[in-house]
């Protein structure tokens, strides 16, 4: 017998999607018969409670949930987000319910054994809930009270050799898409390098000492799976400054139907016999590519590298063998100032596992000491680029400008000359002046 | 309960302490044939909805099978996705970025299998439990925030609106029927921890009503300077005020600037905005992250406003049914849905969506405003 009535939570487990409501249920009810015989740390009906708790935002529309307080671990300033319900009483299984973020492992990989060690840490001393994943790409543990956070943080590390992740004003928990493990697009690894800048600045994650929270996240190709461009402070994007790999065998037969175009993605639909002229010569962007008496041909210092011909003909284009990222400064969602996407910072950068990725390194430290220098609190990068200039940004990562950094030349005149910039400097005499040109 | 000791010895925090270790590292967690096959893919493709084979250059192949989930799961959910890798998959598999699983196989003809096995599992009241789609030309997982579930600022459910959503477009999950990919997010506020302003549509809870003040509280559980300086509009002073007599620090608000954002409510406790009546779904569409043919872009607010209305939100899933099927009609193949309305012209993607445009669909906030006017006698009748 349910805890609480829910007529609106279930009438969400109807319908083909998977039903949350359902699997929180069948959380309430293997904790009620507990056949393992667990000593729950927490109240055991806390899944009965947060689904009651859910039940009267349904009806009334609110959240009843209050701000966090601060809760953490001995020496971290992120990690865990307190959490309170502003309905005690009636639920008090979720009175307390704070949410712990666990670093992922890049690309989302998992072993079984390291998912079910997760899952008994966590039906023991947590709700037993969880997000798989948080949206920055954390595993997100749901709903624990404050004496389990240090006991939680000590089998984390003793037992599952894993850290938290970030929350608060500091590097958040940086992201990759899956990369070389299994994409023939992938320009550099990008697990390894978000694997390495993540232990490499660990002291920046766990502890606080930034304006706001800082983003990475590692996108291999100019795809974006990650959206690195759209949603972290500095998106390391994969590309490549040769040429794109033509295999004129393969693109005849994609001509000949062969091969479905893009990879069999459009197979739900009749669009038709392939042409390649319609679907990829006249779609490419800088216009780079012809296709003449059945051969491709890529005019590759016009190419942008969109990607579009590859993800199209992925069996007969490869992408080239020089590859390395770029780097984009200072994307955010709309709070306050409006949505940025990330702006071309560094056009190319080699990704060199041998040297411990020292030029990514020494960018990221410089944007860092300038934004920790210059930003305001709770300034995002993308504010404190928007507020002194992107030349300054550059400056202080030690990028030297270039053409590429920009859509086109400003639109108006206003240039903030320096003294040193012009001949003879600023400094002027009246007197001089005036005995040229009379008061 | 009786308390059960990890190791930790609180009077000692330093004892034994493990700090700073990261995550594992992956490789740990790679499954033999990608292991053996890494930096060293050839090509891709998709066999039928939710199988991928990707093909190495040894010759070798993995046959991938993905599956939607609610990213809210249980252990009990997980243990039972762990049985499905254990049995199918020597123990191991992947989350995507967007939620979705993925179990990795040697043989074609046992992904099959798999796909058929978990295409067949449900919860006990009838949803699936691992549908098989989310690849190509389709809708794939949406991305989504916590919302009333375990978030202290939502105007709207995630979990809730993200099922309700899925449903409507379940066969759109399935099947690989749409002129490109189409990537729906959610975020249950204007703070976007879900960063849903490039997705191709948007789903946003926002609020309308500017905030309560809890005068008698606020000095206590709020630094004041903190509050002012969180509104972006400047909406916010410092102000006092008697209540029963008694003269309280607070702050007063210029409710014609405020934009709703919350920002001053992350700051300052006592100052709520929630409202059953002021809180509902703001719907953007036309956004994109990758850069294939055309630039990454922002999604376009197309419906200012729709209430809430839960357990399904039925007037929103009608909008996003309707944006769905005339991008599915109107678009070019490989045209994302940004690239079609602005191909088509916005005039138009409201007349074919059957949406209607109002005042409040034009930007009026700081500079980057203007450039979404229109400077050119070019537009449709």
């Amino acid at each position: 017998m349910a805890k609480h009535k829910t007529p609106l939570l279930d009438q969400l487990e109807s319908g083909p999607w998977p039903s949350f409501v359902s699997d929180i249920k069948q959380e309430a009810e293997s904790r009620a018969k507990n056949e393992k015989g667990l000593d729950y740390q927490i109240p055991a009906d806390c899944p009965e409670d947060l689904l009651g708790v859910l039940e009267l935002s349904f009806s009334d529309g609110e959240t009843h949930w209050k701000h966090g307080g601060i809760v953490g671990v001995f020496g971290y300033g992120g990690g865990v987000i307190g959490r309170y319900c502003d309905q005690p009483e009636q639920f008090p299984g979720v009175a307390h319910f704070h949410t712990i973020r666990v670093a992922q492992p890049a690309g989302k990989f998992y072993t079984t054994k390291f998912l079910r060690d997760i899952c008994d840490l966590w039906e023991l001393r947590g709700s037993g809930l969880t997000n798989m994943h948080g949206a920055t790409g954390d595993i997100v543990l749901l709903g624990t009270q404050t004496p389990q956070l240090e006991e939680i943080f000590f089998e984390l590390t003793h037992n599952l050799n894993n850290d938290l992740g970030g929350s608060g004003s500091n590097l958040r928990t940086p992201a990759a898409c899956m990369g070389k493990s299994r994409c023939e697009y992938a320009c550099y690894d990008s697990q390894e390098l978000c694997y390495n800048l993540t232990q490499e600045y660990q002291d920046e994650l766990h502890r606080p000492a930034f304006p706001y929270k800082f983003k990475f996240k590692f996108d291999a190709c100019p795809n974006g799976c990650v959206a690195a461009i759209a949603r972290s402070d500095l998106s390391f994007l994969g590309t490549w400054r040769d040429n794109i790999r033509v295999d004129q065998e393969a693109v005849a037969a994609y001509v000949g139907g062969e091969i479905a175009p893009n990879a069999g993605a459009h197979a739900g639909r009749d669009w038709g016999k392939f042409d390649i002229v319609k679907e990829v010569v006249d779609l490419c962007p800088s216009k780079a590519i012809s296709y003449e008496d059945g051969k491709l041909a890529i005019n590759d210092k016009e190419c942008v590298r969109c990607m579009h011909c590859i993800n199209t003909m992925p069996r007969a284009l490869r992408i080239g063998e020089d590859t390395g990222c770029s780097i984009l400064c200072g994307a955010k969602a709309p709070i306050l100032d409006g949505p940025q996407m990330g702006s071309l910072l560094v056009p190319f950068i080699e990704v060199n596992k041998d040297d411990d990725y020292q030029a990514i390194k020494d960018v990221v430290e410089g944007v860092w000491d300038w934004w920790m220098e210059e930003g305001k609190n709770r300034e995002r990068i993308g504010e404190t680029m928007k507020r002194l200039g992107f030349a300054a940004l550059a400056k202080a990562a030690g990028v030297p400008i270039d053409a590429r950094q920009v859509q086109e030349p400003r639109h108006n005149p206003y240039i903030f000359w320096k003294a040193e910039e012009v001949e003879g400097g600023w400094e002027r005499s009246i007197d001089d002046f005036r005995k040229r040109h009379q008061r | 309960m009786a308390f059960i000791s990890s190791g930790y010895n609180p009077e000692k925090p330093m004892e034994n302490r493990i700090t700073d270790i990261g995550p594992q590292h992956f490789t740990e967690f790679l499954q033999p044939v990608i292991k053996k096959n890494f930096g060293k893919w050839l090509y891709h493709e998709i066999l039928e909805p939710g199988i991928l084979k990707h093909v190495a250059e040894s010759g070798d192949a993995v046959y991938t099978v993905r599956c939607g989930t609610a990213r809210l799961m249980t252990v009990s959910h997980i243990r039972e996705i762990c049985d499905i890798a254990d049995e199918w998959c020597d123990g191991y598999l992947r989350f995507t970025t967007r939620n979705n699983i993925e179990f990795m196989l040697e043989d074609e003809g046992k992904a099959k299998d798999l796909k058929k096995f978990l295409n067949s599992q449900k919860f006990p009241a009838g949803s699936l439990k691992f549908p098989v789609g989310g690849t190509g030309a389709g809708v794939t997982n949406i991305v989504h925030t916590q919302g009333w579930v375990h978030c202290h600022t939502p105007a709207t459910d995630a979990s809730g609106t993200v099922k309700a959503t899925m449903d409507a477009v379940f066969d759109q999950f399935t099947d690989m029927k749409l002129p490109a990919p189409v990537r729906i997010s959610m975020a249950c506020c204007l703070n976007m921890c879900g960063a849903v302003h490039c997705s191709d549509i948007a789903i946003l809870g926002i609020h309308r009503k500017p905030p309560i003040i809890d005068h008698k509280y606020l000095d206590n559980l709020c630094e004041i300077p903190l509050a002012v300086a969180a509104c972006p509009t400047g909406a916010v002073r410092p102000s006092k005020v008697e209540v029963d007599g008694e003269t309280y620090k607070t702050v007063a608000i210029k409710e014609e600037r405020c934009m709703f954002c919350g920002n001053c409510y992350t700051m300052c406790p006592s100052l709520p905005l929630a409202d059953k009546e002021g809180d509902g779904i703001a719907l953007m569409v036309g956004g994109k992250v990758s850069n294939r043919m055309s630039k990454p872009a922002f999604s376009k607010v197309v419906v200012p406003f729709i209430p809430n209305n839960p357990p399904r939100w039925p007037e929103m899933t009608d909008v996003i049914t309707r944006i769905l099927n005339a991008y599915s009609e109107g678009a070019n193949k490989y045209e994302r849905l940004g690239d079609w309305a602005t191909r088509i012209g916005w005039e138009r993607f409201f007349e074919v969506c059957d949406l209607e445009f109002t005042e409040h669909l034009i930007d009026d906030f700081r500079d980057p405003a203007y450039y979404t006017w229109r400077q050119t006698t070019q537009f449709k009748w």
